[in-house]
């Protein structure tokens, strides 16, 4: 570590959201607070419909909080910017540029006054880091999924921000190809040292990828329920992970939290 | 169906054996070539019938010769008594001319009203009006305007194909997705990079659309236009042939006027082909 951690680095304060519908106004959030320091990995988990994106629409700039606010290094987030970088659910990836325009585009943008050269190096850089380098001159309609999203994360890490956000990042993808990714964002993390924020549904990816685990309460209104601390030490390894006692009591803190005591009523909806 | 399979399939066989085209396409030409007599033939079936005011093919065929033959003749550029190759050109030239205004103005427009909800909705009921005024109406009150017959000509080409290309375009800034406008917010694109590598690439097959949609109604249009202002023009020359009672003419000048308006949707499509990539057409 070359300096401690700075704690409350991303500040998520007495945030609440309202939505004005046609019968009325709709509370998305109620007052969530959350403190994030720096290069930390929180996973955000809860039921559809809790708010979990709105959240991290909030953190991304993209939505801006009915009352409280979110604060990225003391500074008041008021719209998106590539310090708080997005990898979005469905990739986003532009269909007339090949893999490494896609990448090369972010890093452009992001960093005009290097030149062409180091801008491209960049872009290789990250794109073999997510195992792509073969790959670079296909486009988006040509590859699968899996790459797809690699190719989503490359962009991301590429113009260095100070927190990653994904939303689902893995959802869609086989399991095989999904705890790949979930090894490489790992590893990326590790060596990028960046604060990631990350929504999923899955108990067990937010085990092994998080340092802590935010358990969002029921919409309307969601708040946060409870922060669970993640004690594995680091480097994680899945196989160790599954005999460790701990990793089942934690499991089943959350299963219970998830569908016994926030169990989702399908027929409220 | 069964007895004439065999019979095509070896007259398939004898066409391949020359061109080296695949099955497919040469049914596909024999077809075309067949439905093509089976037109000629009903029209000189029909202009066979004693005292039909209009000749037959054939006739018309024989009567343009002559024509058909002298259609590059230009003794004096500055007379209309040309070949029917330079009145084609007159029509075309002025036709690349309003058009190609159109296209720049319908897609600049097209992009700068598309891009904002406030512009669109102040404008769109008066494009909606204007677009359905027929070429020829904007005739009197374009000769009224600019008091020259060939600018008049030259408005009308521009005002009839200049709605398809910008409401098309407004169309396509409209439909880009909501997921490529997110990505260009977080990286903070300036307005030229969003231009060049979201909002255009995302409009080029919407634009395409409304240039081949207006190329056609200018060609559509110039005929007309060029009747009533005369002057060198496929138009004028079918008013002259109709007013010396040259019918065969009037009939060669059509078959020309709708070859020129196949040949001008194609190379708009075909640019619009190798603009487009594959996966967004």
């Amino acid at each position: 570590m070359l300096s401690a951690p700075k704690p409350n680095f991303l500040v998520i304060d007495q945030v609440s959201k309202v939505y004005q519908t046609p019968s009325g106004p709709y509370p998305v959030l109620d007052g969530v607070d959350l403190n994030i320091d720096e290069g930390e990995f929180v996973c955000v988990i809860g039921h559809s419909g809790c708010g979990k994106s709105t959240l991290l629409n909030m953190v991304s700039g993209f939505a801006e909080p009915t009352s409280g606010e979110v604060r990225l290094q003391e500074e008041r987030i008021v719209r998106p910017g590539p310090d708080r970088m997005v990898v979005f659910q469905n990739y986003a990836l532009l269909p007339w540029k090949t893999v490494l325009e896609n990448v090369f585009l972010a890093v452009k943008a992001v960093y005009p006054s290097w030149d062409k050269a180091e801008q491209k190096n960049t872009a290789l850089k990250y794109l073999e880091m997510v195992g792509l380098s073969e790959a670079i001159n296909k486009r988006p309609a040509e590859i699968s999924g899996g790459m797809k999203q690699r190719v989503s994360i490359a962009r991301a890490l590429a113009i260095s921000p100070k927190v990653l956000i994904l939303d689902e990042p893995f959802g869609a993808l086989d399991p095989i190809t999904r705890e790949e990714l979930q090894d490489e964002l790992l590893q990326i993390w590790r060596d990028n040292r960046v604060t990631v924020m990350m929504i999923t549904h899955d108990i067990d990816e937010a085990l092994y990828l998080s340092d802590r685990l935010v358990m969002m309460t029921n919409g309307p209104a969601a708040k946060i329920g409870e922060v669970m601390e993640i004690p594995f030490s680091r480097p994680r390894d899945r196989s160790r992970l599954l005999e460790d006692p701990r990793y089942y009591e934690l499991r089943n803190y959350a299963l219970d939290f998830l569908f016994n005591r926030y169990a989702h009523d399908d027929a409220a909806e | 169906m069964a007895a004439s399979t065999p019979s095509s399939g070896s007259l398939l066989d004898s066409v391949m054996r020359f061109l080296p085209i695949s099955k497919k396409n040469a049914r596909k030409i024999l077809a075309s070539l067949v439905g093509t007599l089976l037109c000629l033939v009903a029209w000189q079936a029909v202009c066979s019938i004693p005292g039909a005011p209009l000749p037959g093919p054939v006739e018309v065929f024989t009567d343009t010769q002559e024509l058909i033959i002298g259609a590059f003749d230009r003794t004096d550029p500055n007379s209309t008594d040309v070949g029917i190759f330079w009145h084609l050109m007159a029509s075309l030239q002025r036709v690349a001319i309003g058009f190609s205004v159109a296209a720049i103005v319908g897609v600049l427009f097209g992009i700068v009203i598309g891009s904002n909800q406030l512009v669109y909705d102040a404008f769109d009921p008066v494009f909606q009006l204007l677009r359905t005024i027929p070429p020829l109406a904007w005739l009197p009150i374009s000769l009224a305007a600019l008091k020259n017959n060939q600018s008049a000509a030259l408005f009308v080409i521009f005002i009839t194909a200049v709605w398809p290309v910008l409401l098309n375009t407004v169309t396509g800034v409209q439909q880009v997705p909501q997921d490529y406008k997110n990505v260009a917010r977080v990286l903070r694109l300036g307005r030229v990079e969003y231009f060049l590598n979201v909002l255009f690439p995302a409009t080029v097959p919407y634009v395409f659309t409304g240039l081949r949609i207006g190329v056609g109604l200018s060609w559509l249009a110039i005929v007309a236009a060029e009747m009533l202002v005369g002057g060198v023009g496929i138009g004028f020359f079918i008013w002259d042939a109709y007013n010396s009672s040259l019918t065969s003419e009037i009939i060669l000048a059509l078959i020309f006027v709708g070859l020129v308006g196949l040949l001008l949707d194609r190379l708009v499509a075909f640019v619009g082909s190798i603009s487009v990539p594959p996966e967004r057409r």
